[in-house]
């Protein structure tokens, strides 16, 4: 189901601020692209634009192209919806529905989806979806709890297991472990292996390390100064902006010289 | 054995002054407002005992206590939950369409508009009622007494005045409108942006956003709301006293021009020209909706607290 993601010049706006410009870039299917670069440089405006989530904002807009397998997210007669259900996203701060139990935040995509399923289909899609989020052991003798009364680690995974129940093509994820412990952040890194190989990921990270550990391209946004829009500097195998990179100012952000 | 042996009394930790003030003004507070309910209380109780203990011959209409408070009970909870029927709804719908729907500027001047609704004195409501609502409903009443006379509520014959308890009922609803929709717009503005975008990010269009993020998050404050709202609908006076004709028992007939009076409504008029034991039984009719407010109340608070797990409050 992974999907490749193509965009161009893309502009990114609230309301008349441009906040990130010129983007260009190709998301191999399959893959996991790790977004850097030091705060309010668009990253998350960024992520947030290739699910249409961005527009939620009164004001936002976007000009440019970004392309699913062909098909232009941004196109008259693509309703922002469909797109969301096609591409997951997992947010920094761990958001399942408090009002909801674990079982059925879940579920609470499909049940969106309008799938009608059976019982049991349903349980078998939650304890898959959970066995596939590295939770399902811990939580599977209290389906029935509040998904609020889990740790902070619990909670992302869960949202985790939310986005893959739809078998979304793109999964998106903002900074998911920057709340978490290093022993849950371990457990969402492992995780995150095993979902490449369904998915293609996009991730936001303020971690270098992480950014090294788990992904296979890299980009680095950065902006000019303070009111002026971010930039996707440069875009890169891992192994290549992390040992050699193209850029300057890539250098100098990875060797912590500044950000 | 010599007193200095005894232990050393524990230390007490050191507590600000501030955190003192507060926690005993706090304490204060909290004992006032008992004692003022255990004396509203006690002196309903020792008014009302006379009528109590009477004989049913020396009571108004010569009836028993409790034939004679029943059909007033009965007209209270009638007006007031056709009201609560009626707003709720209504009141959530403009809550959510204020804070999800509208245009910004429409948002805010529909907001002033409905807290502006609030503050209008009952009378006023009570002779829209009479002038405007009654007049404009009987039509209406006429046409329910002919085609759905087959159902209790409108089984007639139609009043011709149209001061009957589904007036009373719509008036009352409107009455309470603002204070459920004001409180609902309230809570559903609180619900978290996190919780919103979740769904939202899930695929949800607005309207499932809403029943996933913003209804479950904002129940309790709805109930909250209709609580408050039937509280007042069950005490209101005047406007209930000037729309409804108020001359018959129990009945569910919702559109005839005999109906049983509201509590509130019938110390109203009745009290200026009672003595003795009359008064006494009045009173005794406060005390029973006094009691019913104090039930509706706290069954409000155990259905915002039975899920409290689930309340998204943790
Ligand atoms: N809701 C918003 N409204 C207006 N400006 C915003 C909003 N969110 C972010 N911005 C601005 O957009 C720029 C990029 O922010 P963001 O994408 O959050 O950066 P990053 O995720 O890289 O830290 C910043 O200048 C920020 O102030
Ligand atoms: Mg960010």
């Amino acid at each position: 189901m992974a999907k490749r993601i193509d965009v161009s010049d893309l502009d990114i706006y609230y309301g008349n601020f441009k906040a990130v410009e010129g983007v260009n870039v190709s998301i191999e299917p399959r893959s996991i692209t790790a977004l850097i670069g030091p705060s309010g440089c668009g990253k998350s405006t960024f992520l947030r634009s290739l699910n249409r989530m961005h527009e939620v904002i009164p004001g936002a807009r976007v000009e440019g192209k970004v392309v699913i397998d062909g098909q232009d997210l941004y196109g008259a007669d693509v309703d922002p919806v469909d797109v969301r259900r096609q591409i997951g996203m997992v947010f920094q701060r761990p958001n399942p529905f408090p009002t909801m139990s674990i079982y059925d935040n879940v579920i609470a995509g499909v049940r969106l989806n309008g799938g009608k399923m059976r019982k049991g289909e349903l349980d078998e899609l939650v304890e898959k979806s959970l066995r596939g989020a590295n939770l399902w052991t811990e939580v599977k003798d209290r389906l029935d709890r509040p998904g609020s009364g889990l740790s902070g680690g619990q909670q992302q995974r869960l949202c985790i297991a939310r986005a893959i129940a739809v078998e979304p093509e793109v999964l998106l994820m903002d900074e998911p472990c920057s709340a978490l412990d290093p022993i849950s952040t371990l457990a969402i890194e492992d995780l995150m292996a095993e979902l490449k190989e369904r998915f293609t990921i996009v991730i936001v990270t303020h971690n270098m390390q992480q950014a090294a550990r788990v992904s296979t391209s890299t980009g680095f946004f950065n902006l000019g100064g303070v009111g002026q829009p971010g930039h996707l500097v440069e875009f890169n195998p891992t192994e290549k902006i992390f040992s050699n990179p193209e850029e300057k100012a890539t250098e100098d952000y990875i060797s912590g010289r500044f950000g | 054995m010599t007193t200095t042996s005894a232990p050393p009394a524990p230390a007490q930790p050191k507590r600000r002054l501030g955190d003192r003030l507060f926690a005993g003004s706090a304490t204060g507070a909290g004992i006032l407002i008992l004692v003022v309910l255990a004396g509203v209380a006690i002196f309903l109780v020792t008014e009302a005992w006379p009528a109590i203990t009477a004989d049913s011959a020396d009571l108004p209409d010569g009836k028993s206590l409790a034939a004679y408070i029943a059909p007033l009970l009965f007209g209270t909870l009638l007006a007031a939950v056709i009201a609560l029927i009626v707003a709720t709804p209504l009141g959530v719908a403009i809550a959510l369409y204020v804070s999800y729907y509208a245009p910004k500027r429409l948002a805010a001047t529909m907001g002033y508009v409905i807290d502006l609704l609030a503050a209008i004195p009952s009378v006023v409501y009570g002779f829209w009622g009479i002038a405007a609502l009654a007049p404009a409903m009987v039509p209406f009443y006429g046409w329910a007494a002919e085609h759905l006379g087959w159902i209790p509520f409108f089984a007639g014959p139609a009043s011709t005045t149209g001061k009957t308890m589904l007036t009373a009922g719509l008036v009352l609803a409107v009455m309470i409108l603002p204070i459920i929709s004001a409180i609902s717009r309230e809570v559903f503005g609180q619900a978290p942006a996190l919780h919103r975008e979740a769904a939202l990010a899930l695929g949800a269009t607005r309207w499932e956003m809403i029943k996933m993020a913003v209804l479950p998050y904002g129940k309790s404050g709805v109930i909250a709301g209709a609580m408050l709202g039937l509280g007042r609908a069950l005490g209101e006076t005047l406007a209930v006293a000037i729309v409804l004709s108020a001359s018959g028992g129990i009945t569910f007939n919702l559109i005839s021009s005999s109906n049983p009076s509201t509590i509130a409504a019938n110390i109203a008029l009745q009290f200026p020209e009672s003595s003795g034991l009359a008064v006494n039984a009045l009173i005794a009719s406060g005390l029973a909706l006094f009691v019913i407010t104090l039930a509706v109340n706290m069954f409000a608070r155990w259905i915002v607290t039975r899920r409290a797990d689930f309340s998204g409050a943790n």
